[in-house]
């Protein structure tokens, strides 16, 4: 009797690592880790709790897997193309906010990526600006992700820049500002960053949110308003860059026999 | 390099330490950019020495001709025609301006914001690396870019710099400009050489630079087969290397070369599997040793079927007729050919439009790469029209802009794996 084929998956991200496990109809493992400053270790001791058959990387990190576990890699555009097609198989433009860059991904019916952009130069608009401003207005990041802030008429953030804007937000607290205020004025500000981004690749049907930022609900609500559309979020969007990989892994496997073991 | 050529530096007035430097920079790259490709055709091995002694015979040969009563010409652009040089016995020579050297003595003349290669062909000369600076009688720059125009303004205190105005439109005042500004150049350099050009000469620099095009166009056209029988870095070398080197040994090389591909075509010996992505890639010229893009492309499974920049297809596209009784005719159709160049500094510039998506049908190519320097207008904003013409043709686009810096590697290896994913088929 044979054992169903496993292919894992692995992203390996500037913040965090997520690595999943595929058998060509369920994910029987998934977990995510903080990245620390030797990612070669963390990619070792992630991949040291799993067995698999075939291993493809994605992500800002995915040359350290190449060389060290001779694996293929696939860029993060297709990984998420594919890793989305499951939950949202029509016509599609994702938006992937992660920890360091941003990228608009538009793909056909037919699952295949059409259009993409990016924004990978500079921190504004990804989740080291969300990361930089909880701390300064002394939010954790998972209340930061959850504040329920009503409409209002923003504050002004002039700094595109997250270091400027970090300056920014200090001196407004100074004079006295609302904190609220001043997280609802930054979600705006990320949001009219981000938008002009996704308004260039998309023409129509679901957008589809995806990446560590997608947690943040109010990101998400402003998002809605200003694209005139729900936008979709999938169960797990910090991992969906992993599941592409997964599936793109299995792929290479499909048609391989196995032995039992 | 084989000789000690540390004497002949010395003389020149090099800075030897940083010359050393930027020498052992760039055999470094040369190694692991083009020594490291696999099955390149073996007439290559001519570039290979060639590169190797770049800074070295080339240099020797220079100063052996300028002992001879030969004058050195240095240039810039596709524009100043190499037929002149030739008619009045001269060497003429293309400065690079393809690294990222110098910039800090270039940015003490030039805003930071300028395009790299700007600040690059500042940077060797003020920092006394380069050795062409240092052997050529005149540098020719001209009207083309704002960049240009406005650093050649600062440049004309630092080198005995000659600069040729261009027309902006394909009009017949622009025409009868361009017919003025040549003339005045042959009056400039009759001058500076001491020799009179003839219809005889001139007609013999034609045919030296004609049979110089039809080589490298013999060698790129071959690309259009699939498998391709040449990479694009060796490609673009050929290219690159085909403004500095001896015109009629570099046109005997290539022959060679295109000799080569010719039977590897018949014998379906490609470069790469016919499977590989074919990407023609457009926009600002790569100048020598700017071969940052096409290494990335080409270490991203994909293979470049041709290069639509100076230091390419604009360069070759196009001979001129050596009909004519009269210098005058003959500048005439110099004239003819070079008012035909498309670069972005002309306004409008349809015909690029048209070559682009031409030339990726002719190469069979699945998509374009897009290259611009950073801080360059003309290509920047014309980016947006190419993105339009190629778009309303079905041929995928990736544009890329970037400077020479190794800032944003990771960023290019990710758009152009993601890109090469996406046109696979």
């Amino acid at each position: 009797m044979t054992r169903p084929k496993i292919a894992a998956g692995i992203d390996v991200g500037s913040r965090t690592i997520k690595l999943v496990l595929y058998d060509g109809s369920h994910f029987l493992f998934e977990k995510i880790v903080d990245n620390t400053y030797n990612t070669a270790e963390s990619i070792k001791e992630l991949l040291g709790e799993v067995k698999y058959d075939a291993l493809i990387a994605a992500g800002y990190g995915r040359t350290l897997v190449e060389i060290g576990w001779d694996a293929p890699t696939v860029s993060e555009i297709t990984a998420f193309a594919i890793g989305c097609s499951q939950e949202f198989p029509r016509k599609k433009t994702i938006l992937d906010m992660g920890g360091q860059d941003t990228k608009v991904i538009r793909v056909n019916d037919a699952g295949k990526v059409v259009k993409f952009e990016m924004n990978d130069r500079c921190a504004a608009g990804t989740g080291k600006f969300f990361e930089v401003m909880a701390k300064t207005l002394n939010y954790t990041l998972d209340e930061f992700a959850s504040l329920r802030i009503t409409e209002r008429d923003p504050l002004k953030i002039n700094s595109l820049c997250t270091v400027f804007a970090e300056s920014e937000v200090i001196s407004l607290l100074a004079r006295g500002e609302n904190r609220e205020d001043i997280a609802y004025a930054l979600h705006k500000s990320v949001v009219n960053k981000v938008s002009p981004l996704l308004k260039k690749i998309y023409d129509s049907g679901d957008i589809i949110f995806c990446g560590g930022c997608a947690k943040n609900s109010l990101l998400h609500a402003l998002l809605e308003k200003e694209m005139g559309q729900k936008i979709l979020i999938p169960k797990s969007p910090q991992l969906i860059g992993a599941y592409g990989a997964s599936i793109i892994a299995f792929n290479t496997i499909r048609n391989q026999p196995v032995d039992s073991k | 390099m084989g000789e000690d050529w540390k004497p002949m530096w010395k003389e020149l007035g090099l800075d030897l330490k940083a010359h050393d430097e930027l020498l052992s920079v760039l055999v470094k790259f040369y190694n692991d950019i083009f020594m490291s490709q696999k099955d390149r055709p073996q007439g290559m091995v001519y570039f290979d020495f060639v590169m190797s002694e770049v800074h070295g015979l080339r240099i020797k040969e220079l100063l052996d001709a300028k002992a001879q009563g030969r004058k050195v010409i240095a240039t810039f652009c596709v524009y100043i025609p190499e037929e002149i040089a030739l008619a009045a016995d001269a060497v003429q020579v293309g400065l690079c301006g393809g690294a990222e050297i110098g910039f800090n003595v270039a940015e003490k003349y030039l805003p930071r914001n300028t395009c790299s290669l700007i600040k690059s062909f500042f940077g060797f000369s003020q920092a006394k690396i380069c050795p062409y600076f240092e052997a050529s009688d005149i540098v020719v720059g001209e009207n083309t870019c704002d960049g240009k125009k406005k650093a050649y303004e600062i440049f004309k205190d630092l080198r005995n710099l000659y600069v040729m105005d261009l027309p902006n439109m394909k009009h017949d005042l622009g025409r009868e400009l361009l017919k003025n500004e040549y003339l005045k150049y042959l009056q400039m350099i009759e001058k500076l050489t001491g020799k009179k050009i003839t219809v005889e000469s001139l007609k013999k620099g034609i045919q030296i630079s004609n049979e110089k095009r039809k080589a490298i166009s013999r060698v790129m056209d071959l690309r259009k087969y699939n498998p391709t029988p040449i990479s694009g870095k060796d490609g673009l070398l050929i290219n690159q290397v085909a403004f500095y080197d001896d015109p009629i040994r570099f046109t005997a090389s290539v022959n060679k070369i295109a000799d080569e591909c010719e039977k590897r075509v018949k014998e379906h010996h490609g470069v790469a599997s016919k499977e590989t992505p074919r990407i023609l890639v457009s926009g600002c010229p790569m100048a020598v040793p700017n071969w940052k893009v096409p290494h990335v492309i080409e270490t991203n499974g994909a293979v470049i079927v041709g290069e639509e920049s100076c230091v390419g297809m604009r360069n070759i596209r196009n001979l001129v007729s050596d009909k004519g009784n009269t210098v005058d005719q003959l500048v005439d159709n110099l004239v003819d050919r070079y008012f035909k160049i498309d670069c972005a500094v002309f306004t409008p510039n349809k015909d690029r439009l048209d070559h682009i998506a031409q030339m990726a049908k002719d190469l069979k190519a699945d998509g374009v790469v897009h290259y611009t320097l950073q801080f360059c207008t003309p290509y920047n904003m014309e980016s947006h029209l190419v993105e339009n013409t190629l778009s309303k043709a079905g041929i995928p686009l990736l544009k890329i802009e970037t400077d020479y810096s190794m800032e944003d590697m990771g960023q290019l290896n990710t758009r152009v794996q993601a890109f090469v994913e996406m046109i696979k088929k």
